[in-house]
């Protein structure tokens, strides 16, 4: 690792706060995903389908 | 909902365009470019990084806290481009009609919010040791924070209807109106007095720093414009998904009571 000088502490506090952030929103925006993905497939498993699923056979 | 109302009256085959508007659609192609993108961005990032803290060199007045403006710029951009690119969407709504375009917008808008914060926290921690303060009621400064504010009351707004076709106008009207934001935001350092220095970057003339500075900034922006990109075509997939939940529950639910 760089000496990165006397304003070190300023340095590594930026990017661990974007680090922090952006891990943050990809975990939300994946778990968000799984979860509307899990909740059409428990609705799928009741039996519950869009008209054109059954028509077709379309799965997303 | 929008993304389940389109019709399919008739069994001619679709064209580019349908393609691109119809939310089904959409969910089967857009899975092919989230894997591209990921690696894309990741790889991006990890040259991007690479260069920030090993392959480039300490600036010769602010020494080594350059080094924040390869997340500070990216974010700072991304926080206006995603505006940008909301607004074109809430034209998309309210001028066309097309299925995705409010899709998009209440997409984006949480992912600017976090560009944005990002964009004021580096800001702040670049400015303490070269300004002396972490911040200042500057024409930039400010309008990056009403811009801020104005991404968090939009998700607020996107949250508070249960009509997203309703809400989906009434945001991008909103949408609309805010964007004279952005002009504001970019023209500040040449309106009012600030600590900004003007476009450095992107100027007549060409970019006013050398290119050990300028390679290691070029690439982490487009790392962080692939993210975004990255996010905001899952996130539209999710919202798809979401308005699909949706739908399903409330025929689930108009069963039940039919039965």
């Amino acid at each position: 690792m760089i000496d990165l000088g006397p304003h070190a502490s300023f340095i590594i506090s930026a990017y661990i706060g974007v680090a922090l952030v952006t891990l943050g929103l990809i975990i939300m925006t994946l778990m968000d995903s799984a979860r509307q993905k899990r909740r059409i497939a428990e609705l799928d498993a009741m039996g519950v389908h869009r008209r054109s699923d059954s028509t077709n056979g379309s799965k997303t | 909902m929008s993304s389940d109302t389109a019709k399919s009256t008739t069994a001619k085959p679709m064209n580019w365009f349908d393609r691109l508007a119809h939310p089904g659609q959409f969910l089967i192609w857009s899975r092919y470019f989230v894997w591209p993108l990921a690696i894309i961005a990741t790889a991006l990032f990890a040259v991007g990084l690479w260069y920030a803290f090993f392959n480039s060199p300490e600036d010769y007045q602010m020494g080594d806290t350059v080094r924040i403006m390869y997340v500070h710029v990216p974010n700072a951009w991304l926080s206006q481009f995603v505006y940008v690119a909301m607004a074109i969407s809430a034209v998309g709504t309210l001028v066309w009609r097309h299925p995705l375009a409010d899709v998009s917008m209440k997409a984006a808008a949480p992912l600017g919010a976090a560009f944005t914060a990002m964009a004021l926290f580096t800001g702040a921690l670049w400015g303490r040791p070269t300004w002396g303060t972490f911040w200042e009621w500057d024409g930039r400064m400010t309008s990056t924070l009403v811009l801020f504010l104005m991404y968090l009351g939009l998700v607020v707004l996107w949250r508070s209807f249960d009509d997203q076709l309703r809400a989906a106008k009434l945001i991008a009207v909103l949408t609309l109106v805010g964007a004279i934001n952005i002009p504001v935001i970019k023209f500040s350092v040449d309106w009012w007095n600030t600590l900004h220095q003007p476009a450095s970057v992107m100027r007549a003339g060409g970019p006013t720093m050398p290119s050990s500075i300028l390679i290691p900034l070029i690439v982490m922006t487009f790392a962080f414009t692939f993210l975004f990109a990255l996010l905001q075509v899952i996130s539209m997939r999710t919202e798809i998904l979401r308005r699909r939940v949706r739908a399903l529950e409330r025929k689930s639910a108009l069963e039940g009571i039919s039965q």
